[in-house]
Order: C-alpha cells, then structure tokens, then sequence
C-alpha cells in the first residue's frame, strides 16, 4: 500500500477523531472564556479574599501540567462523586471538564492584564457620568479589554487545540490517540503520526486564518493596541 | 495504616522520579536554547531562503502537539535508526526542537528590539559586523530575553510530563501513573486518596516552575546595568 492508500483507508478513523478534538478545543475555549472572565473580574473588582482564592486557582492550574488536572478530573474526583450521589464522568465530558478548566486560568490572565492595561481615568469618567460600577465594566471597560485580549486569543485557541491530546491519558480517541492506536495496529507508525500532524497543521493554518480575520473586523479606528502605544 | 501514611509512602518514590525529569528538563533546555539561538541568527542575519527555512521550521513545531512530536520520534523514528537510543535523549531532542521554535522567536524578538542605530555606529567605529554582533548586539538582546525566556522555561516544565509516554523512563508523572492503581486497590480510602495525591505530584511541578522563575528573576537582575535598561517588552 503506498501513502497515499493508506491515508484513504485510515481517513475516517482520523476525520472522527479531528471532530472530537475540535470539539474539546471549542468547549474548552468558550467555558474557558466565561469561567476565565469571571475569574478575570474577581482578580481585579472583587474584596480581598476572593481575588486571593481566584489566584491560588489561576497560579495553579497555569503551573501544573494539564496531565495531572486530567487525572485529578477522571480518576481523582469521582470517589468523592460517589460519596455525594453523583455519577462517574464519561472521559468526554471528563475532558471538556479539564480542558475548560485549564484554558479558564490562562484566559483569566490575559483578559485581567486588558482590563488593567486600560486607564483608570475611563473608570472615574464614567462613574462621575453617573453609570454604576457593573456598567462602566460593562459598556467601557469590557469592550476595549475584550478587543486587546483578543491577539492573545487566537494564542490560546491554538494552545487549546495543540494540548488537547492530552487527554490521551484517559483514552479518549482524539487525534492523537487515534493515530496512536493506528500506528500500532497497522505497525505503519510512521505514516500514521505524519497523517496526525498534517491535521493538526491543517487545523492550526486554518483557525489563525479565522482569528486574524476576526481581528481586523473587530477593529475600531483609532482605538487599535498599537495606535494607543500600548 | 493511616491515609497520610499510605499517602506518604507513595510520595516518597516521586522524589527518586524527580532526578529524572530535571534531566529531561535540563537536557531539552539545551537543545532549545541552542538551535533556538541559531535560528534566530540565521533569521535575523541569514539570506532569503535559509530565513524560509527557518521560519517553516517553526511553524512546523509550533503546530503539533508535544504528546504527538514525542511519539512520533520514540515510537517511529527511534526504531527505525537501528541502534538503541536512550528515552532520555529522545525526550530531550523531542521537546527541545520544539522548544527551539518557541525560544528561536523570543531571540528574534530580542535581536530586532536592540535599535538598528547600534549597529549603524559600532560599523561606523570600525567594527566589523560580526564584533558588532558579539559586543554590542548580543549582549543586550540576551538580557531582553530573559522575562520572554522565563516564559518559555514554566511551559516546557509542564511538557516533561508527555515523555512518561517513553517506555523505562520513570519520570515523576510515569512514577505517579504506576502509583495510581495500587493505590486505588486499597478500599475504602485508597481510591480517595487520589486526588490529595495528585495534587501534591502537582506541587513538585510548581515547585519547579517557581525555583526556576526565581533564578532567572535573580539573574535578570544581577546583570542589569544601571542606566542600560530597556522599556521595550519582547513579544513571544
């Protein structure tokens, strides 16, 4: 069989496995940027306490390696599940789960960094304009912050993407995993990890393509990063 | 037994496995910071095509999984060499030529940040471009890239833990994976014990990243030169 043949016959194998990994990439970056907005606006409005356990959560999960968070998520909560009444996760959701929870801590920094990189004055002018704290966050602040986060973004979602495989530890066929089941069942090793990082490339080209475009479309004359002298 | 006891008695073993993952760590520093270095030259200084060729180079890391690089060279290339080489070094090169599409940027960065006018006036001195490059040049873009380089150093502390994929080499996550069956066999309060488990093989890898962190801190600072600092941020 050359290369080519066999790419044909293991394709879909590999193309249901690409579903599974854009999906754990697209639920981990969008819960990731709820949960990391929320996380963001307790580190930088909330009273003292919160801010300190939302850090000790963001340092800890930016500092230890997303194998272990995946662990902790299917083998190390579910006994205290049980104990509760709850059912063991599915290593889908176990790893959505994880990926969610891991991209909210890295996502948390950056959007903090664009709320703190946006001048306190703005603040003070729209509080003395009579808006409340909640709307200056959220019709002065949160639209430029938003727009400054997202370079850092469009890093993040191909982060995602890239350590999605990490949920190979608990056998879940995503790409990776996929290809290596099929390189050792069919012993054509090479090929099958080659077939893997073309995918993976295909996928990383094609979502930065989306997120510069993104970019310019979302763009504000005037107010850009570089403009700002940021 | 009490569960701090059992608990003890498999934390004990994560530190014979700790040697292990500061080799990978140390060995694919290495490898990084070298070709890192190297491509960033030929980026900024290289002709045309070789410049091409770096930069595919880095997209090309830049664009698969460590897990996936890892076994791509353990499980495809490694055999196929015919002589056996060890986990270890296979690890290092692994996620070194990785890393060295990372650092390679920071470089780049950190060369293009020193003000072309520099370069202007040490060849108007006399210099040549290469003494240039090594007294002028240099010495403060190494500066510059030490905060992006930290950066890079807490990233790739997390990636040692993909080489537990590398069949005989017990590094501290594999030494924590072989733990974790036994340690579930233990009922009622094994398998609770997994968590507070690996939490503290969590806690080796922050204590890991934050030692590092501060070293290069102290060492940022030690070779500042007053007067001398730059504002601009270098960009991964």
């Amino acid at each position: 069989m050359t290369f080519f043949e066999f790419a044909g016959t293991v394709m879909p194998r590999f193309l249901a496995a690409v579903a599974v990994t854009l999906e754990l990439t697209a639920v981990g970056v969008g819960a990731g940027l709820v949960l990391g907005l929320l996380l963001a606006l307790t580190r930088v409005y909330a009273n003292r306490v919160l801010s300190a356990i939302a850090n000790i959560y963001i340092q800890f999960m930016r500092g230890t390696p997303l194998v272990i968070q995946v662990l902790v998520i299917y083998f190390g909560l579910p006994p205290y599940f049980k104990a509760v009444g709850l059912k063991p996760l599915s290593s889908l959701a176990a790893g959505c789960l994880a990926m969610a929870l891991n991209s909210a801590a890295y996502q948390a920094e950056y959007i903090r960094g664009a709320i703190q990189a946006i001048s306190s004055g703005q603040m003070q002018a729209a509080r003395s304009m009579g808006m409340t704290k909640a709307q200056a966050v959220r019709h002065v602040i949160l639209p430029q912050a938003l727009r400054i986060v997202l370079p850092s973004w469009s890093n993040e979602l191909i982060y995602t993407l890239l350590y999605s495989s990490t949920v190979y530890f608990i056998g879940l066929e995503e790409l990776s995993y996929a290809s290596m089941k099929v390189a050792s069942k069919t012993a054509r090793v090479f090929d099958s990890y080659i077939i893997a990082a073309v995918l993976y490339l295909v996928m990383v080209v094609f979502l930065s393509r989306i997120l510069s475009y993104a970019e310019t479309r979302l763009r504000i004359p005037g107010l850009s990063v570089e403009e700002r002298g940021r | 037994m009490t569960a701090t006891q059992i608990l003890w008695q498999n934390v004990v073993p994560l530190f014979g496995a700790l040697p292990v993952t500061l080799e990978v760590l140390g060995l694919l520093l290495v490898v990084g910071l070298t070709l890192g270095v190297v491509l960033a030259f030929v980026q900024a200084y290289g002709r045309r095509p070789l410049r091409i060729l770096c930069i595919g180079y880095e997209q090309l890391f830049r664009g698969i999984p460590p897990l996936v690089v890892i076994l791509f060279f353990w499980n495809g290339v490694t055999p196929a060499l015919g002589v056996p080489v060890p986990g270890i070094i296979v690890a290092a090169l692994a996620l070194g030529m990785r890393s060295a599409a990372y650092q390679s940027q920071i470089f780049r960065g950190a060369i293009q940040a020193v003000p072309a006018g520099q370069m202007m006036a040490a060849r108007s001195l006399g210099m040549s471009r290469i003494q240039a490059i090594r007294s002028i040049i240099l010495p403060q873009a190494f500066r510059l890239a030490i905060p992006p380089w930290a950066n890079e150093y807490s990233s790739v502390v997390k990636d040692t833990a993909f080489v537990c994929v590398i069949g005989g080499l017990i590094d501290l996550t594999r030494q924590a994976l072989m733990k974790l069956a036994p340690l579930s066999m233990r009922r009622p309060v094994g398998t609770q014990l997994i968590l507070p488990y690996l939490v503290i093989l969590g806690l080796f890898y922050l204590a890991l990243t934050y030692s590092g962190n501060g070293l290069l801190a102290l060492l940022e600072r030690r070779l500042r030169v007053p007067g001398f600092e730059m504002k601009g941020k270098v960009e991964r």
